[in-house]
């Protein structure tokens, strides 16, 4: 018996079990990616980009967007520093600073929401200062952003952090001894190194930002054209039996998601190659 | 608090550690706290009051009990593509591992209108369930199924590494001695993969119980029947009653932390096993 066969199982076994999985994977994941495409173009391509030229969807687009490019920065800048930190010096706490900066992640999007209303609502800590100055944060589009940075703050430090861990010090330790300085040796040496999972770190963060739906729906009030995002858009659309617009919208998300998976594909494949090549120098 | 162990000449600690904390406090810690201020405005016999509520309660009871469930059935299946996809090759095998992430990348409002539609009695596969008597949308099985869909991928992605890095001599070695493949299985793999099972099942358990998007649209948010914890404490919010859903939110985040810990001591327990062997 060749040690292969030992390793693994009879062909029937193996071809039933690649037959189970692939069965629950259709049956689970691909049947709703399949639904969301199938019934955006079910009355016809040019019904679809009817249904998107809607100036309300347009004016949820346009939020969107505006959303997504105040949020994606202020988190990358915050990614960039907390990885920098973490991963280049060893101190104490840093496993407990790790725990907290993943905390958005485990809590409830309709939390998130919530505890900007309790923060900035009428009955808020400052609902009533925000009032005195003329100002709106909640019901409008500030929250929106607000919330939406809070739900996508850890995405681009999980991504950057194991990267820019697995470079190491020593290139940047060269640098520095030969006189280089702090952002000199950021700029030429680390971020080269980082760029594909800061990449995939902003992109993630970036459909994150752009399809946020529980926190945004708790702080945006729903007022047509002026606080809709494009998720809330979509259950506009769909409460009011415009299924095919609803859908219609709900794919340019999911195009958004495949590119995104493309992305981290393709991040994997140079990281798998960079990593093989690190291990031929080795011996 | 966060002190450096030794000198490096790498320059920007105190810099970096310094806006970190500061922007988490800011973003994430000050909001946070909120919720524990407010509770702490409500004396505890009204939280219990609020918290023990026959409408929390049924709510709770489907958030919590359909993310077990959900979670429970990834387990087996979530196990069962990991180890396809570690073990074997087959035709469109990258495209397949690629795509396991497509819940965690498409946005959940977008889930939840592609769901209802899939389980609704007329939906592509609604309309068998509904034939053999399962109603799959507007029902708890439709919070399930949904819940099924946002978990998949933390299972496969927490078990496919530690299955790929099972050293092959090791199955070899207990082969030659004369061990069958189930035995291998249950004394050599097994062990080896439990405490990434566990914390996939944690983190997809965590994911799960807070969640609203994909979940809202087919659960039928009938009060006291198939009305999600999350969708209450918007209920109460609508009602203007701000400690009702702060209570309810503060027991979902506690429930969420405990969580969070049992991933870490998992991974803890994980470390200390490798360590020792």
């Amino acid at each position: 018996m060749s040690s292969l066969a030992r390793r693994t199982e009879s062909p029937i076994v193996r071809r039933s079990l690649i037959g189970i999985a692939l069965l629950y994977l259709v049956l689970f994941i691909f049947m709703p990616l399949f639904i969301v495409f199938a019934t955006a173009l079910e009355k016809g391509i040019v019904y679809y980009l009817h249904s998107l030229a809607d100036v309300d969807t347009i004016a949820a687009i346009k939020l969107t967007v505006i959303t997504a490019l105040i949020a994606v920065p202020l988190n990358l800048v915050f990614g960039v520093a907390a990885s920098w930190a973490i991963a280049k010096f060893d101190f104490r706490g840093k496993n407990f600073l790790l725990t907290l900066i993943d905390v958005p992640l485990s809590v409830s999007p309709v939390i998130s929401g919530l505890i900007f209303v309790l923060l900035f609502g009428l009955q808020g800590v400052f609902g009533h200062w925000i009032r005195d100055h003329g100002w709106r944060i909640i019901f409008a589009p500030p929250a929106i952003i607000i919330a939406t940075i809070f739900v996508t703050f850890p995405m681009v430090a999980r991504e950057l952090i194991p990267v820019m861990k697995a470079q190491g010090n020593d290139e940047e330790e060269a640098a520095i001894t030969l006189g280089a300085g702090g952002w000199k040796t950021f700029w030429y040496i680390t971020l080269p190194n980082v760029k594909w999972g800061l990449l995939y770190g902003v992109i993630l963060c970036n459909a994150r930002a752009m399809g946020e739906f529980g926190a945004v729906s708790v702080v945006s009030g729903h007022i047509r054209g002026y606080t809709n995002t494009l998720p809330l858009q979509i259950e506009i659309l769909y409460n009011d039996y415009s299924f095919t617009a609803a859908f219609a919208a709900a794919s340019l998300l999911a195009f958004l998601a495949l590119f995104t998976l493309v992305i981290k594909s393709l991040v994997e494949f140079r990281f798998r190659a960079e990593l093989k090549a690190v291990r031929k120098q080795g011996h | 608090m966060f002190l450096l162990k030794q000198k490096s000449t790498i320059p920007g600690f105190h810099l970096s550690l310094g806006y970190t904390v500061f922007y988490l406090s800011l973003i994430v810690l000050i909001p946070l706290s909120m919720l524990f201020i407010k509770t702490s405005s409500l004396s505890f016999a009204d939280f219990w009051a609020i918290v023990t509520a026959p409408r929390t309660l049924a709510a709770y009871r489907l958030s919590f009990g359909a993310a077990f469930i959900a979670s429970f059935i990834n387990i087996f299946f979530g196990f069962l593509i990991a180890w396809v996809l570690a073990r074997y090759s087959f035709p469109g095998k990258k495209i397949v591992d690629a795509l396991i992430d497509f819940p965690f990348a498409l946005p959940t409002a977008v889930a939840g209108i592609a769901l209802t539609t899939l389980y609704s009695s007329n939906g592509l596969l609604g309309q068998f369930l509904y034939k053999i008597g399962i109603q799959s949308a507007y029902s708890w099985t439709g919070v399930v199924l949904a819940l099924i869909f946002i978990g998949l991928p933390f299972i496969v992605r927490t078990v496919e590494p530690i299955l790929q890095e099972i050293d092959p001599e090791i199955e070899d070695a207990a082969s030659s001695l004369g061990a069958g493949r189930l035995q291998i299985f249950s004394r050599i793999i097994f062990p080896a993969v439990l405490p990434s099972l566990v914390t996939g099942f944690s983190l997809a358990f965590a994911r799960t119980i807070g969640e609203y998007g994909s979940v809202v649209f087919i659960a039928g948010n009938m009060p006291g029947k198939t009305e999600i914890a999350p969708l209450l404490i918007i209920t109460k919010l609508e009602q203007f009653d701000y400690s009702g859903a702060t209570a309810i939110a503060l027991v979902m985040l506690i429930v969420s932390f405990l969580l969070l810990a049992l991933t870490n001591w998992a991974q803890w327990w994980a470390s200390k096993r490798i360590g020792m062997s």
